[in-house]
């Protein structure tokens, strides 16, 4: 046992941050720093740079086009790519759809959607939650009827991230509404620009558009577009789902998070409470590298990981709570200039100020997204402790 | 980076497992907290025999050079069967403070014979008024000829009734709360002038108040520096609060066991009152906070032999705080959901409660490391 780095390690490391400064635009960076939103050239300049390296599906086995990591070299890779104020990777196609589909889908679909994600010249969004299937998923009644060598989809998506930025949605539709509700879901990729696709923006309470309603209406897609066997696509919805709760606690951001917190506090009744979200998110990281580890000695992640995205998302609140505080009154100017939009205007009271509500309105999606706190309680007492 | 555990530390985990198996049923332990000397030697010959007590020493000290992680293997067994052997106060912090202190001479009296079993020690640095302040000592030592005289109080000192040495802190010059002028004396458990009340404590461990009268011990009794002990002593406390945070992940896991078996069996409103939602989510957060007590251990313990110092007391402080938190809820919601059975003394879960509790008391509770935690972490 031991957590030292090895001198191939420390080099390694240094190559990521050299290629973060080299590559990341300042323009981008200084929205991190500000708070301010990322639009889509942001992201994809970034992600097209880490692809062209050959590292945007970092977490890819060698023989799908992944660098072939090990779990120390995904470690720092993700930190000191937090460490360097870089975008989050979005997640939808390196670390969602990409998975099932080298897990789940036939030569020939590989071939054809894979080197898009690597190189994120193709972009992604999901097609999980309906108005009546959230937490109860298998509820979804986004239909998909046979015709031929087509599917006609109708229906609906919700909370759909990115999805006014994507070229192409996975969804899970129902191809047999006779079987038990598990039973007769299929995994579907749609291309956005299919004729009978309506994306509706869905304004969030800190005045942000992230998230879509996504409408179809009798879209006509290839039979050849779904992944894995037809009424067989809850066994890939779940596969996907155990990877996105490993990938959603988010520690190098909280890492980033609690230096902020540290430098623009000044308040020293706040010192300790930084001080024990500062311990949380280590003992988050330990327990993320644990189960890494495990991982590493064979298979999937576990039903435990979902403890993980529960303390993390408890945790990346609490750090948005103590933004706000150390702002006090002035977490009240409403700046939307300052957050959307290229602006020289100075921001009322001190520059870390505008984001700080927002940010914490808006943190408020992370115990609700990627299945509930509740929902994962549930999985850990079903699954772990067999209650 | 590994997290794994070597063939080595695989064998003595197994080894600490079956000890604990065989001789720490729940029956077992009250009849051993019943004895006149509250554990058994015959049990302290077997820790002899397995190499137990060689575990933390490097190889220049007649150790085994287990290391760090040794002890939180074994620490973390002994947490599960709530074991009474006075590992603590004889191993980690008797022999840490010798290993890390002593003259030559020093280990070769003490630290050999108490790795063969011949020896018991135990850590007098508490007062009356002390609290968690490891400098606020006014028990004093003056000179007296070629040696020492101490004349003062201790209290809560662990195994000193079983202690053949009885490592001192006594201030040699300075005022009450200085870290500076403090030194160790090691003075023998019978020495004239030393007086002891032996009581047992809330979780059936044996500790004492000392009052020392005149002691007189020899110039060859200071261990370490004279005026300079203060770090050796924070450093070894450091250690001994890992050791003391892997027992309470043990304990943590197997408060938890119980409680998961019992709600899993108990009936009332014609199902197993683990069905309830309120239940099982209280539950699944005992086994979270269990996950993250471990993991901070577990870092703590590859960190505590860095040779920075802030990074070791933050380590020391972080797990600290993490086991004050967790034990407090695993113990709290373990007896919470035993109901009536879990205040009473016939269950399990109640010492492992108690245990737990104790342990937040010990060498600075959660508030107090977590504000020891910001100061570092401010500073650096």
């Amino acid at each position: 046992m031991d957590l030292a780095l090895k001198p191939e390690h420390k080099t390694f490391a240094d190559e990521v941050r050299d290629f973060a400064r080299k590559n990341l635009s300042p323009a981008t960076k200084a929205k991190t720093f500000s708070g301010k939103h990322y639009d889509r050239d942001d992201h994809m300049v970034w992600q097209q740079a880490l692809g062209k390296k050959g590292w945007l599906a970092y977490t890819w086995p060698k023989k799908y086009g992944g660098p072939g990591w090990d779990i120390t070299q995904r470690f720092l890779f993700e930190n000191v790519l937090a460490e360097e104020s870089a975008p989050r990777i979005i997640p939808f196609g390196v670390k969602m759809v990409g998975p099932v589909i080298y897990t789940f889908a036939t030569d020939e679909q590989k071939e054809r959607f894979l080197p898009g994600i690597r190189s994120s010249s193709v972009s992604w969004c999901q097609g999980y939650s309906e108005p009546g299937a959230g937490s109860d998923l298998a509820n979804l009644r986004t239909r998909a009827k046979r015709d031929g060598d087509h599917y006609i989809v109708n229906g609906q998506k919700t909370w759909t991230s990115s999805a006014h930025w994507a070229d192409w949605i996975f969804c899970l539709v129902r191809t047999n509404t006779e079987a038990k509700p598990q039973e007769g879901i299929s995994f579907l990729l749609i291309d956005m620009k299919t004729p009978g696709i309506t994306v509706r923006p869905i304004i969030m309470l800190d005045g942000a558009h992230h998230v879509n309603d996504v409408f179809f209406d009798n879209v006509r897609v290839p039979v050849a577009n779904c992944i894995g066997k037809e009424n067989e696509g809850w066994t890939c919805a779940k596969f996907l789902l155990a990877n996105e709760r490993l990938g959603i606690a988010e520690v190098p951001a909280s890492k980033r998070g609690v230096r902020t917190l540290r430098s623009i506090s000044e308040d020293p009744s706040l010192a300790e409470k930084i001080a024990d979200v500062d311990l949380q998110v280590q003992a988050l990281e330990m327990s993320e590298l644990r189960a890494l580890s495990a991982m590493a000695a064979g298979g999937a992640p576990g039903p435990e990981v979902s403890t993980l995205k529960v303390r993390g998302s408890e945790i990346q609140q609490r750090i948005a709570e103590l933004a706000m505080e150390a702002v006090g009154e002035y977490a009240a100017p409403y700046q939307p200039g300052m957050l959307f939009q290229d602006t020289n205007e100075t921001p009322v009271g001190p520059d870390h100020a505008p984001p700080a509500a927002p940010r914490y309105f808006n943190m408020r999606k992370t115990s609700i997204y990627g299945g509930s706190t509740e929902i994962q309680k549930n999985i850990v007492s079903k699954m772990v402790l067999g209650l | 980076m590994d997290l794994s555990l070597s063939d080595e530390q695989k064998q003595l985990q197994e080894s600490a497992e079956r000890f604990v198996r065989e001789k720490y049923t729940f029956e077992n332990r009250r009849k051993i907290a019943a004895t006149e000397r509250g554990w058994l030697l015959e049990n302290w010959a077997q820790f002899a025999e397995l190499g137990w007590l060689a575990i933390p020493f490097s190889e220049d000290d007649g150790g085994i050079g287990f290391g760090s992680i040794g002890t939180m293997i074994v620490m973390e067994q002994f947490g599960k069967g709530l074991v009474l052997e006075p590992f603590l106060p004889t191993v980690v912090l008797g022999g840490g403070l010798i290993a890390s202190a002593g003259s030559k001479a020093q280990k070769e009296a003490l630290l050999a014979p108490m790795i063969e079993g011949k020896k018991q020690f135990a850590l007098a640095w508490l007062e009356r008024q002390s609290r968690y302040n490891l400098a606020d000592i006014s028990l004093k030592a003056t000179k007296e000829g070629a040696g020492w005289s101490l004349s003062g109080h201790k209290g809560v000192v662990y195994n000193a009734a079983s202690a053949d040495q009885i490592i001192v802190l006594a201030r040699t010059a300075g005022s009450a709360r200085e870290d500076k002028g403090l030194t160790l004396f090691v003075v023998d458990g019978k020495a004239k002038g030393l007086s002891r009340r032996d009581y047992p404590t809330q979780d059936a461990f044996r500790a004492s108040e000392l009052t020392f009268d005149k002691v007189s011990v020899g110039a060859d009794a200071v261990l370490g520096k004279v005026d300079a002990a203060f770090p050796v002593v924070e450093d070894s406390v450091d250690r001994a609060i890992v050791a003391l945070c892997a027992e309470a992940t043990g304990c943590m896991d197997a408060i938890n066991a119980a409680t998961l078996e019992y709600i899993k069996t108990r009936k009332q409103f014609g199902v197993p009152i683990g069905k309830f939602q309120v239940l099982q989510h209280r539950m699944v957060d005992c086994f979270t906070n269990a996950q993250e007590a471990r993991s901070m251990t577990l870092m703590a313990s590859l960190k505590i032999d860095d040779k920075d110092g802030i990074v070791r007391r933050k380590a020391a402080s972080g797990a600290k705080v993490q086991i004050g938190k967790s034990g407090k809820f695993c113990g709290q919601s373990a007896v919470q959901m035993h109901g009536g059975m879990g205040v009473t003394d016939e269950l399990s879960v109640s010492h492992y409660f108690k245990r737990l509790t104790m342990i937040d008391m010990m060498f600075g509770n959660q508030q107090h490391h977590l504000t020891r935690y910001s100061n570092l972490a401010m500073a650096a």
